[in-house]
């Protein structure tokens, strides 16, 4: 075997907190190929991207290396000057951050970006590296590659954006590349274009990756080998097949296993029953803008009804309406039969009780500087007019109910929680008013996929208890299997389908639906090349919708 | 040789230092990367620092060296040194004290505090107990005239007037003292007054939105398109006029204005956070519950405006502080008898021009003039650190 390009040994890192040094990385080894990408998977807090950081030789503020080595293609880049590394990094080692939005510059057009590296460098003259720019944006197959780098970024769509990025990682033709989630904040529809293109530049420059994801069902497209992180310490490498096939640990089984959660199928609506809530003919705009047009569906007692569809189709604005935050233009929202008011402020205490929010960012959708406690006793307090020992009680047994231990949680700030656990403060808040009916908007698409899958098993337990109604949003069609009965497909503001879930999941589709289900990976690592074979592999992603 | 090939050479002198200092740190510490990835700039920047730091050394010593009460060029600079490095050293030992007295929570406190922020402290808990106890402190009282040892005017001269005395005869110490309470009081007054005024309006125009805010905003441009210290001098004359005929004391006026201009940037600060913590889903789910305004402002927005808003007290109240000062330096202000500093500093004038040959005859002007500077530098001391720990930033 050839000398590695990367090789990584007792790599041990620390961060800062609070005046102390805890460790980050507990000695990690980790060799790389010419060519070889590999997949580094975890939870968040399993250390990937500051391992990945690492593989530049470099850290984040308030993180040190405290022992081991990195050694590039024979150079140390721990001991390696200042000098060396500005040689290094951008130009033979490149970095691809998770948001593509933040990452450029929002004043410089794209391609004033993409060749600072090559003139920087030395490795090309601009006029060279904008026509190379040009041509690398033919070959991610971003459309209208001859000017879309004389745009601003704002001006050029999100997964559009992550391959311009990709394009600018590839501007010097590094030998390695660091993927750190470039698709996870994309679109199902958009991730694959994303993946697709990438995939295929890495291969055609022979260029060595290191793929940073959570998503598994991705890594197993884009990555030869895999790398299972857990807490700072490696669980297990195996090469992709072998992982998926054989996984010999079982913290890779349990991880592995998440997506085998389904509820059973309940009985059909009994027909002519009152829907707990009805969304009737709405229109909506923000200002001159339209969003909504015409959107009809009902919501029924101890059902969830989940709303799938891109960014962009209307999914939460059709949520605001319900709520009242944004007033109807045309049409009507009715709840157990009875019209509400259009308006929240227009709405009695009662209705407003009826209906609660589970937000998706659990961050922002709790003050920071109110404790737990408080939190679920304001609802408690406000709508059922409990004090002292009773509204204590009663937020005790709602801790209880989202499964965690009140004397422990009670007095603690959301600083001091996890994602998950502040995910469950945010439905908890909602419970303590004794709704009928909950919307949850895009719970799950934050959180790693083991706490997702205990959120999504609490929700329907309390479902099952509570004979709750849910409006699901999401644009996570695995979520979808696991928890809806019914579901309504969206586009452009539109309902395009609405059904029963097993109609849904079974062909004939609506071309829409067919592109969303087609488009969400799959743990078959085969399962990218097939999909663009059957779409044709010229026109994937873009051609796909235009093709409708 | 011209004044511009002096500097040419010195700076041509400290670049060749500069370089041989670099080149020697390599080759005596093998290489090490603090000397190897050192940029020229850096060096050039330690060898700039030795120089003027032997400079200071050497000042120091002249001014030493020389016969104090007479002309001493580096008279000021001595004084200034040797406070320097008394109250580094007062809050280094008041830091050191901080972290084995007091409660858990102080001493953790005491643990991570820069030392700029424990001067700061230090000096703001001595000015309040200054202001809180000055007429037990204070040996004479503010307007009390002494007969017979006017204008003492060299500080340190008589035993019983360790500071001197003014032109009429008043213990300047105790005026000091007197003037921590005055000034310092109002001061702190007005700005609490501010910022209930514009910090209340704020966050009622950041909820609200809309017109209400058109309206607010807009008026409190008018506000603040006029100079505030001319707006203030204007205000203040009119209500010189209204304070004998209404037979309320200027003082109240002076609060009342200042509270006012001052609320205006405080109204902007205030709106500015307010937007951004309106915004956040915890918001929206409080209006949904159907929380009232009185709850949405007091219990869901100011406590997360709490830090940023402190911030602005700190810098706010030294911006009313100078602004008291001004105003009492131009004659509007506090009225004599009352002590004030910015009074004092106008009384005093006269004596500045004596620091050619006399320089401790020129100190006395500048005590007061040296209290105001001291607790601003005190409290934005304070201040900067409070916004870094409250942004969460680590260096």
């Amino acid at each position: 075997m050839t000398e590695p390009l990367l090789k990584i040994r007792g790599l041990k890192l620390e961060g800062r907190s609070d005046e102390t040094w805890s460790p980050i990385i507990n000695g990690v080894d980790l060799t790389l190929a010419r060519g070889e990408v590999l997949g580094l998977i975890g939870e968040s807090g399993a250390g990937k991207s500051t391992l990945g950081l690492a593989a530049m030789g470099f850290t984040r503020d308030g993180v040190r290396i405290s022992e081991g080595s990195v050694e590039f293609d024979g150079i140390d880049l721990l001991k390696a000057s200042a000098a060396v590394k500005r040689g290094l990094l951008g130009k033979r080692i490149a970095y691809v951050a998770q948001s593509a939005a933040a990452s450029f510059n929002p004043a410089h057009r794209i391609i004033d970006q993409h060749v600072e590296g090559p003139v920087q460098h030395g490795v090309m003259s601009r006029a060279e590296s904008e026509a190379d720019g040009i041509a690398l944006y033919e070959k991610l197959r971003l459309p209208d590659p001859e000017n879309i780098g004389f745009r601003y970024p704002h001006q050029v769509s999100g997964g559009q954006l992550q391959r311009a990025m990709t394009a600018m990682a590839m501007a010097c033709r590094p030998d390695l590349i660091i993927f750190d989630e470039p698709t996870t904040a994309l679109d199902v529809t958009t991730q694959i274009e994303v993946l697709a293109s990438i995939r295929d530049i890495v291969k055609d420059f022979n260029t060595a990756a290191i793929y940073i994801t959570h998503d598994l069902a991705v890594v197993a497209q884009m990555a030869d080998r895999i790398k299972v992180l857990l807490k700072g310490d490696e669980v297990e490498t195996a090469d992709t097949r072998t992982m998926l096939s054989a996984p010999t640990q079982e913290y890779t089984k349990s991880l592995w296993a998440v997506r085998s959660f389904e509820r059973p199928l309940k009985a059909p609506v009994v027909a002519g029953s009152v829907p707990v809530v009805s969304v009737q003919n709405v229109d909506a705009s923000y200002g001159t803008v339209p969003v909504l047009h015409d959107v009809n569906f009902d919501m029924h007692a101890g059902r969830t009804v989940a709303v799938v569809g891109e960014s962009g189709s209307g999914k939460s604005t059709t949520a605001r309406c319900i709520t009242g935050l944004l007033p109807p233009k045309a049409g009507q929202i009715c709840f157990g039969g009875e019209v509400m008011p259009a308006d929240y402020r227009k709405r009695s205490k009662d209705q407003l009780r009826q209906v609660q929010m589970i937000y998706q960012m659990a961050d922002t959708a709790l003050n920071p500087r109110m404790s737990v406690g408080d939190i679920i006793a304001r609802p408690v307090q406000f709508y059922l007019g409990l004090t002292g020992k009773e509204k204590r009680a009663r937020v005790d047994s709602l801790l209880e109910q989202i499964e965690l231990e009140p004397s422990e949680y009670y007095n603690r700030l959301p600083s001091e929680l996890s994602g998950g656990q502040k995910q469950r403060i945010g439905i908890a808040r909602a419970l303590a008013a004794e709704p009928k009916f909950i919307i949850c908007d895009e719970v799950t698409s934050a959180l790693d996929q083991l706490v997702a899958e205990g959120i999504l098993r609490l929700l329907a337990n309390l479902q099952d208890n509570l004979g709750l109604s849910y409006m699901f949003i999401t644009h996570d069609l695995a979520t979808v299997r696991a928890i809806a009965d019914e579901v309504v497909v969206m586009k452009n503001g539109r309902v395009v389908e609405a059904g029963p879930k097993a109609e849904m999941f079974r062909p004939p589709h609506h071309p829409y639906t067919d592109l969303l289900l087609s488009s969400v990976p799959e743990m078959d690592p085969d399962w990218l090349t097939n999909l663009l074979q059957e779409r044709g592999v010229d026109n994937i992603g873009d051609a796909a919708v235009g093709k409708m | 040789m011209s004044a511009v090939s002096t500097i040419a050479l010195g700076i041509a002198l400290i670049a060749a230092l500069a370089w041989v200092f670099r080149l020697a740190g390599q080759k005596m510490t093998g290489n090490a990367p603090r000397f190897r990835d050192m940029p020229f700039g850096l060096a050039f920047g330690y060898i700039l620092g030795a120089l003027v730091l032997v400079w200071l050394i050497w000042a120091f010593v002249q001014s030493r060296s020389a016969d104090l009460a007479t002309a001493n060029k580096f008279f000021f600079l001595g004084v200034a040194i040797k406070g320097f490095l008394l109250f580094a050293a007062a809050a280094w030992i008041f830091r050191l004290l901080g972290r084995h007295v007091g409660t858990a929570g102080t001493r953790k406190l005491f643990r991570t505090i820069p030392l700029t922020a424990a001067f700061g402290i230090l000096v703001i808990i001595v000015y309040a107990i200054l202001a809180i106890f000055a007429n037990v402190i204070a040996p004479h009282g503010q307007d009390e005239i002494l007969q017979g040892v006017a204008a003492n005017i060299i500080p340190g001269s008589d035993p019983n007037f360790p500071l001197g005395t003014d032109q009429i005869g008043r213990d300047i110490l105790s005026r000091l003292i007197y003037g921590a309470q005055n000034t310092v009081g109002i001061a702190f007054a007005t700005t609490l007054l501010a910022f209930f005024i514009g910090g209340s309006l704020g966050f009622l125009a950041a909820v609200v939105g809309g017109w209400t805010d058109q309206i607010l905003s807009r008026g409190i441009d008018v506000l603040m398109a006029i100079p505030s210290l001319i707006f203030a001098l204007l205000l203040m004359t009119i209500a010189s006029v209204w304070s004998s005929r209404l037979g309320i004391p200027l003082t109240v006026f002076m609060v009342l204005i200042i509270a006012v201009i001052d609320s205006t940037r405080v109204f902007r600060l205030a709106r500015a956070v307010g937007q951004n913590i309106v915004v956040m889903d915890y918001i929206e789910a409080a209006k949904l519950r159907g929380e009232g305004m009185w709850y949405l402002v007091f219990k869901e927005i100011l406590p997360n405006a709490t830090a940023p808003l402190l911030a602005e007290f700190g810098l706010r109240f030294c911006f009313v502080f100078l602004t008291i000062a001004a105003l009492s330096f131009l004659g509007v202000g506090i009225q004599p008898p009352l002590a004030d500093w910015g009074t004092m500093v106008r009384d005093l004038a006269a004596f500045i021009s004596y620091a050619q040959f006399a320089p401790l005859v020129a100190t006395l002007p500048l005590l007061a003039a040296g209290a105001i500077a001291l607790l601003t530098v005190a409290v934005n001391f304070v201040v900067d650190w409070m916004l870094q720990k409250s942004s969460g930033l680590k260096e």
